[in-house]
């Protein structure tokens, strides 16, 4: 595999749930060191797709493929489900993902949380997970909160600890699902500050977000969705300097 | 007629009852420590089939646990005991083996531990049920195997709320061992009651029983309190 291989390929997504149908025919292409910002309203569709890309919703139809490899999926009644749970369970390893409400688990300290992934799903041994749990936290500033438990630190430090797992596996690709959308306002810099460093690393990453000053200045690439379409992309510079859709026009107005 | 209670009789070797006494307290300990841990298999095994199984699993869980649920203990244990029995002879008869004769222990620890099974699919199904969907998401977003989440995840994310429902049913289970005298176990109740009748005291032999099923119950409760502040670590305190 060559850096030309798109580490996440969407091709014509579709997703409905019972007649309601959220995703109408996506395609978005994430290269290595890509940095991804889908916005859009509420009820777009764009943490449905992002949720896509990990098969935690299942495609009605459409394809998708992490660096080369697309899932592979089987025929259900009322869509598309994942026929391999090997091949699954290996890909999903390879994506990170920042959850809205952090999703860390409260039955285990900050660093029980970061390295349970590589000790339990990739075999790496121990002491060698501890080391590396210890440099994501000293990254994104928990370096002193190894021992504290997810529900005595404040939600800021929770999203930082669920990054620092996230960077444990180091990841293909990092997916983020609004991940300041659940804090208080003044938490929010902490977590942008630590994500816009991973994105000056180049690292891969495909962000739906509200913030859209944030969007702006990390994002290589912006896609705008509106009503499960993408009704516009590109760089951040032409989306937001000079919108063509005037949903778009509108949609930037009434944010900012 | 308190003054003429004779303590002697709660001495350890004969003529005392209370070698006796507490033979048959140790035999109540082993019969609920057997049936609550059998309760418990059949509890996660249970709940496992109501949430995450397919339709017959689900219904034939339902259906146990309802049948537990609606019928009296005692006579769910006379049921087991005496219909299981018979059916497990006619079984082994049909098969052209010899009847076998089921220990008492054993058939006993059978026979509490479906009823308890019964109570804890309902308590580990709502303490499953109790933890927040995201962090089984996450578990399964990074790629964790189903048993993986189930045994990384899910089971220590509910046990802090199973336990209080738990504990209710070890202090069950305890005092569940009394029934089984009924059908003739030597659990504790049954050798009161023998001690009683043979020597006349019955004030002293049942108060006797009783101060032991207390003791049972408070170290039960020491145990239960450490477990509880252990399975509750990280989370918040209760409000």
């Amino acid at each position: 595999m060559n850096d030309a291989t798109p580490a996440v390929e969407i091709r014509d997504l579709h997703k409905h749930f019972g007649r309601l149908e959220v995703l109408k025919g996506i395609s978005l292409t994430a290269r290595p060191g890509d940095v991804v910002a889908v916005i859009g309203g509420s009820g777009s569709g764009k943490s449905t797709m992002l949720r896509c890309i990990n098969m935690l919703e299942t495609p009605s139809a459409g394809e998708i493929a992490i660096h080369g490899e697309a899932y592979a999926m089987r025929r259900t009644r009322g869509g598309l489900e994942p026929a391999d749970r090997k091949q699954l369970q290996r890909i999903r390893a390879q994506l990170g993902m920042v959850f809205q409400n952090f999703n860390l688990w409260p039955h285990r300290t900050v660093l029980g949380n970061v390295i349970e992934v590589p000790v339990q799903v990739l075999g790496m041994p121990r002491d060698e997970a501890v080391a590396r749990a210890r440099q994501v936290l000293d990254r994104v500033g928990l370096a002193e909160k190894e021992d504290a438990y997810p529900a005595h630190m404040s939600g800021g430090q929770q999203q930082r600890c669920a990054i620092a797992r996230v960077l444990a596996v180091e990841p293909l690709a990092m997916l983020f699902d609004e991940p300041t959308s659940a804090l208080d306002p003044e938490l929010v810099g902490e977590v942008l500050n630590v994500i816009r460093d991973l994105a000056a690393e180049k690292r891969t990453m495909i962000l739906v977000t509200h913030e859209m000053g944030f969007a702006r200045d990390v994002a290589s690439h912006v896609v705008y969705l509106k009503d499960g379409r993408i009704e516009e992309q590109g760089p951040p510079e032409q989306l937001f300097g000079d919108p063509h859709s005037p949903h778009l026009q509108q949609f930037i107005r009434s944010i900012a | 007629m308190f003054d003429a209670i004779d303590f002697s009789l709660l001495a350890l070797s004969s003529p005392g009852w209370g070698g006796a006494l507490l033979a048959g307290f140790l035999r109540s300990v082993e019969l609920a420590a057997g049936g609550y841990l059998l309760g418990l298999v059949i509890g996660l095994l249970g709940a496992s089939a109501k949430l995450y199984g397919g339709r017959v699993l689900r219904d034939f869980a339902e259906i146990y646990t309802l049948l537990i649920r609606a019928v009296p203990e005692l006579v769910l244990m006379l049921l087991f005991y005496y219909v299981g029995t018979d059916l497990l002879n006619k079984l082994m008869g049909a098969m052209g083996r010899e009847g076998i004769d089921i220990d008492g222990l054993s058939a006993g620890i059978l026979v509490i531990g479906l009823v308890q099974g019964g109570y804890a699919t309902e308590v580990i199904r709502g303490a499953i049920r109790a933890v927040p969907p995201g962090q089984i998401e996450a578990a399964q977003a990074f790629g964790m195997s189903p048993l993986k989440v189930l045994r990384r995840v899910t089971l220590p994310a509910m046990t802090p709320h199973a336990l209080p429902g738990m504990a209710n049913l070890w202090m069950i289970a305890t005092k569940d061992t009394a029934l089984l005298a009924v059908i003739g176990f030597s659990e504790l109740t049954l050798v009161t009651k023998q001690a009683a009748a043979a020597t006349r005291e019955y004030f002293l032999f049942f108060i006797a029983a009783g101060l032991l099923y207390l003791a049972l119950t408070l170290i039960s409760n020491l145990g239960l309190r450490w477990l509880e502040r252990r399975a509750r670590r990280g989370l918040p305190a209760a409000a």
